[in-house]
């Protein structure tokens, strides 16, 4: 017996990175802008949307929800008046903390994609793992609420690195915080330089129209390179 | 973060280039971003090879640096905390150099002895 070594160089995440790839190719083929959208459970994902959803004039917006269980989210949204599509990643796939691009392909045959021009995946609630995984988006969005403190930039880098926007929410709660706007975005500008932010509140409505003509310019315009 | 589903990719990707030979080395290159905890890595790994050419094969992880660069200036620096904008001049458009690893380099496999010519 002797001992070989074998030259491999080979990224271990290849694998939902390639199916990734694929689920891009079915939605480009469809005309379909994806929008990942990510944040910590309860910072706002579903109201943001709700604010949204149906409201986009020439948009038609379609909803993939990423749950644990349950579809109470979807239920929300379907109330909007778009196709909402549920994903449960606790049958079949175990309880995942994320979705990747195996779940969200095992979704297509259910989404409308000849009818809708715009895709959000709602991602499931987690600063941490859904940032791994790329799951076929055209951008990446999160939500950062002011209730969660000034430091998460620095606590969750790459999280708040590998997103196109931020949405800073529940900034109608601002005078009963000691949150400090400046301090988070001095946070956010050393972990993602000129990022583009949105100041917004999803319960008063505040900063909502930048969102939704943000949303519009990615459904209609160039796609940016996610 | 995850090191059971990663555990179970690098043996996917380690199976793939055995080609049916034990294992006894698996040689990963992890950057500090990936978010990877080493001694759960090395946990889940023990679990996930069994009964594949991967068992009892010791994991080797070699830990990059996060080593930024900045596009404008060229200036290169390392980070222990998250700061992406250019100590040098300030400027954003920085790409990482390193540390968004999670490769496996190589392995080391037994195999059976060549009776070379004399």
């Amino acid at each position: 017996m002797h001992r070989t070594k074998v030259k491999i160089v080979e990224e271990a995440l290849d694998a939902n990175n390639t199916i990734a790839q694929a689920n891009r190719a079915d939605f480009d083929r469809a005309g379909v802008t994806v929008v990942n959208f990510m944040s910590a459970p309860g910072a706002g994902k579903t109201t943001l949307l709700e604010r949204v959803a149906g409201d986009l004039p020439g948009v038609r917006m379609g909803v993939l929800e990423g749950d644990v269980q349950g579809s109470l989210d979807a239920d929300r949204l379907a109330a909007r008046h778009v196709p909402v599509t549920q994903l449960n990643t606790d049958p079949g796939f175990g309880g995942e903390c994320h979705l990747d691009a195996n779940m969200v392909r095992s979704a297509l045959p259910n989404l409308p994609l000849d009818g809708i021009d715009l895709l959000v995946v709602e991602n499931v609630g987690n600063l941490v793992c859904p940032a791994e995984f790329r799951i076929g988006e055209d951008v990446r969005v999160m939500v950062s609420s002011v209730t969660e403190g000034e430091d998460k930039p620095l606590k969750y880098p790459l999280m708040f690195r590998t997103c196109d926007l931020v949405l800073v929410n529940k900034i109608d709660l601002l005078p009963h915080l000691d949150y400090d706007v400046d301090k988070f975005l001095y946070h956010l500008d050393h972990v993602h330089p000129d990022v583009e932010r949105m100041m917004v509140s999803a319960r008063t409505g505040e900063g909502v129209d930048a969102w939704r003509e943000w949303l519009m310019r990615v459904a209609t315009g160039d796609r940016a390179i996610a | 973060m995850h090191e059971l589903s990663l555990s179970s990719a690098i043996v996917n990707t380690v199976q793939k280039h055995a080609a049916g030979r034990r294992v006894t080395v698996v040689n990963l290159r992890i950057g500090r971003m990936r978010q990877v905890v080493p001694a759960t890595l090395d946990f889940y790994f023990d679990f996930v090879a069994r009964d594949t050419v991967c068992e009892g094969a010791r994991l080797e992880m070699e830990i990059l640096d996060a080593r930024l660069r900045c596009t404008a200036c060229d200036h290169s620096w390392d980070i222990e905390i998250p700061a992406f904008r250019c100590p040098a001049c300030s400027g954003s458009d920085v790409e990482m150099a390193s540390g968004n690893e999670f490769e496996v380099e190589s392995i080391e496999v037994e195999e059976d002895a060549c009776i070379a010519p004399r």
